[in-house]
């Protein structure tokens, strides 16, 4: 008994430098969202285009990507063409355009060609803030009812949809599937 | 050293002034605008995330304090605005935690292990006060019979 005591501060070592360890390859920037399992926030906003009344009922349906772009947002540049790669493999993008300027952000998607089916005028951030936004771009990803089943900030890039996003998505489709 | 030292306070001070000056609130009483002030100071900045939406000039720290203002001027206690951050931003924007399961530890962990020293401490303090002797000798009362026995011996010994 008095020789496992003695084992003590051993053991308190390698909890304490097990739990350090994990620790250092945790991103501290990571945000989880915390509108996860939720359902998008309820709105009623023009479209970019044609400032046609827009609510979180048009977005339901089917799973989708619900992107939070501007022209102001210099990633979102460097992530639109991949958007436009998987609008073109059919996948269903809704764009919310963030504290834009709406003439900005119709000259962009003649430019640099619209894969949105539907594209938000969120020009006072109102729903960006009832949707956690921070930050320009930010990707959810939401299922047929509308729910928020993940949320993705930063860049879309090829190899963050075919590691991250993909999988997810797929799974939203086949769950849509009866 | 000393005089470049405090002309950095004093930069720092003036920065802070500076940038409080941003935006222009007006309030409807002083007991408003401390609610405000400490608000503002106890939330942190989803963007940057080691500052607070006080200091912070990332556009959305902006638009939190305006918001913050907003809903101040609606009559709003500091529960719902809190409640409405977090219903958005997540527990993160709280600088104060909320003690949930999974923040138990960071709560209670050091006054646990501040109290569990201190019941170690007693318990060895205490056995060693109890038997002194067995402690210090490692002898069973047999062997110290015997060891007092020998002891008293000693003197007889010595008179020869």
């Amino acid at each position: 008994m008095k020789r496992l005591l003695l084992l003590l501060p051993l053991v308190v070592f390698l909890g304490v430098a097990v739990f350090l360890y994990r620790g250092l390859f945790l991103d501290p920037s990571e945000l989880p969202s915390a509108l996860i399992g939720k359902p998008l926030p309820a709105f009623s906003l023009p479209a970019v285009q044609d400032g046609k009344p827009l609510t979180d009922a048009d977005l339901k349906g089917k799973p989708a990507l619900v992107n939070v772009w501007a022209t102001w947002c210099v990633a979102c540049r460097v992530e639109h063409p991949v958007l436009n790669k998987l609008a073109k493999l059919g996948v269903t993008i809704y764009g919310v355009n963030y504290k834009d300027d709406n003439a900005a952000a119709q000259k962009w998607l003649v430019e640099f060609h619209d894969p949105y089916q539907l594209n938000i005028n969120d020009a006072r951030g109102t729903l960006g803030l009832d949707l956690g936004v921070y930050g320009a771009p930010e990707t959810f990803l939401i299922d047929k009812d509308g729910i928020i089943r993940h949320k993705f900030v930063g860049v879309i890039d090829e190899r963050v949809w075919r590691e991250q996003l993909a999988p997810l998505y797929q799974a939203l489709v086949d769950e849509a599937q009866p | 050293m000393k005089r470049l030292l405090s002309a950095a306070v004093l930069g720092l001070a003036l920065l802070g002034t500076a940038q409080a000056a941003i935006d222009t609130y007006e309030f409807a009483s002083e007991a408003e605008r401390e609610r405000y002030r400490n608000l503002v100071e106890e939330l942190r900045c989803p963007k940057c995330q080691n500052q607070n939406i006080a200091d912070s000039d990332a556009p959305i720290a902006m638009d939190l304090r305006a918001q913050i203002f907003r809903m101040l001027e609606e009559g709003q206690s500091n529960e719902q605005i809190i409640d409405f951050l977090v219903s958005r931003y997540g527990d993160f924007v709280l600088y104060k935690p909320p003690v949930t399961a999974r923040t138990l530890l960071l709560w209670y962990g050091p006054a646990g292990l501040l109290a569990g020293g201190f019941v170690l401490l007693g318990g060895i303090l205490l056995r060693r006060r109890s038997k002194p002797g067995v402690i210090a000798s490692g002898l069973s009362a047999d062997e110290q019979q015997r060891l007092a026995a020998l002891l008293n011996q000693t003197p007889v010994d010595k008179k020869d």
